[in-house]
């Protein structure tokens, strides 16, 4: 798994990690080009499904990113997803999976650096993990056929 | 409302480990509300074990239906052009409606993937509690709108018992007295008296003591 480039999905708050994101760019702090950034208009937004349909396609990682707790836009939508995040860890350690491949962070719009550092420490941590097990075990189908 | 908790994954994965096409249903009742078998679940439940087959290099098939209403044969009749393509069904409904979909599709092979659990009212967003044991007698006009047949532990008709503590009951101290609740209440509205009104050994039969219920309403029957 050496050359393992993890696929990450960040669902992003528009009033906070999305900017945060902007915000690195602009102070030119490069963060893994394996995070793709999903916008939504809040965190609250971002439903338990999302984030299975998201591992299903072959997405290595999740994390959800809102606001810093309490500094939610819409009062509390990063605390449901926060209690979304745990219930889909909670349906992937029932199935074996990593719980580790989804994660709530918090951080505000002025923190780019805090951003990038997210991304690559996720990054890195799934690069750890390996592959998503639906594309491994793909891979063996794959060289089982020969 | 019928509240129902999810089964744990690994159960619900060893039932449908036979089969490779599952008709998942949802239903759009009780078990919507109470999110444990709505539209919903059903897309979560059918992803986790796509993605629990995909692990173990194999895929499912599964369609995804929810029922206005499973434990009504007029709504449970809609299946009969989809339920032939699935090797068996697997049922987010409660007990009623698993068991309507098994009665009228008697060769399906048909699983329950929540636990029915009680009749209960929410006491806030994401709580529920049972309120009421379908006893058929109801007592709430004499008891101040407060169950004791359900809430009590012991189903006390004249309470408290010796096992109330500071208003609490002896099961645990999440639990409320049922009838401290009861005396508190007629207190409140100054119907003590009623309170000193013994009540009588009941007939239990209503409440299921004499086999499973049915109601026939005449006017109703076609």
């Amino acid at each position: 798994m050496e050359n393992f480039e993890p696929e990450i999905v960040a669902f992003c708050c528009h009033y906070c990690a999305y900017t945060a994101a902007d915000m690195a760019g602009s102070k030119r702090i490069s963060y893994p080009s394996n995070v793709k950034i999903i916008r939504v208009p809040c965190t609250g937004k971002v439903d338990a499904i999302h984030i299975m349909k998201a591992l299903e396609k072959g997405a290595d990682g999740v994390y959800v990113a809102g606001c810093l707790e309490g500094d939610c836009h819409f009062k509390n939508g990063n605390t449901r997803a926060k209690h979304r995040v745990a219930r889909v860890q909670k349906f992937l350690e029932e199935i074996g999976w990593e719980k580790e491949r989804v994660e709530m962070v918090n951080m505000s719009a002025g923190m780019g650096e805090k951003f990038a550092s997210t991304a690559l420490e996720f990054t890195e941590k799934i690069k750890e993990l390996g592959p998503n097990p639906v594309k491994q075990s793909k891979k063996t189908e794959i060289q089982a056929l020969g | 409302m019928i509240t129902a908790e999810q089964k744990p994954m690994q159960e619900i994965i060893q039932y449908i480990e036979p089969y490779d096409k599952i008709l998942l249903l949802g239903c759009n009742e009780c078990v919507t509300v109470c999110a444990a078998g709505g539209r919903k679940e059903v897309g979560l439940l059918a992803s986790a074990l796509k993605l629990d087959r995909l692990k173990h290099g194999k895929t499912i098939d599964i369609k995804e239906i929810t029922l206005e209403r499973q434990c009504d044969p007029e709504y449970v009749e809609e299946l009969v052009s989809v339920i032939d393509d699935a090797d068996a069904v697997l049922s987010m409904a409660c007990g009623c409606g698993v068991q309507t979909i098994a009665e009228r599709y008697n060769k399906k092979h048909v699983y329950p993937a929540v636990n029915t659990k009680f009749m209960g009212a929410s006491l806030s967003q994401g709580v529920w509690t049972e309120r009421c044991q379908g006893c058929g007698d109801c007592m709430l006009g004499i008891t101040a709108g407060i169950c004791p047949v359900t809430r009590c532990a012991k189903s006390l008709l004249n309470g408290p018992c010796g096992g109330t503590s500071n208003g609490q009951c002896e099961i645990g101290p999440e639990t409320d007295c049922a009838w401290r609740l009861i005396w508190e209440r007629l207190k409140a509205l100054g119907l003590e008296s009623r309170y000193e009104e013994l009540m009588e050994a009941r007939d239990w039969r209503p409440a299921g003591g004499a086999g499973p219920r049915t109601i026939i309403r005449e006017d109703l029957v076609l």
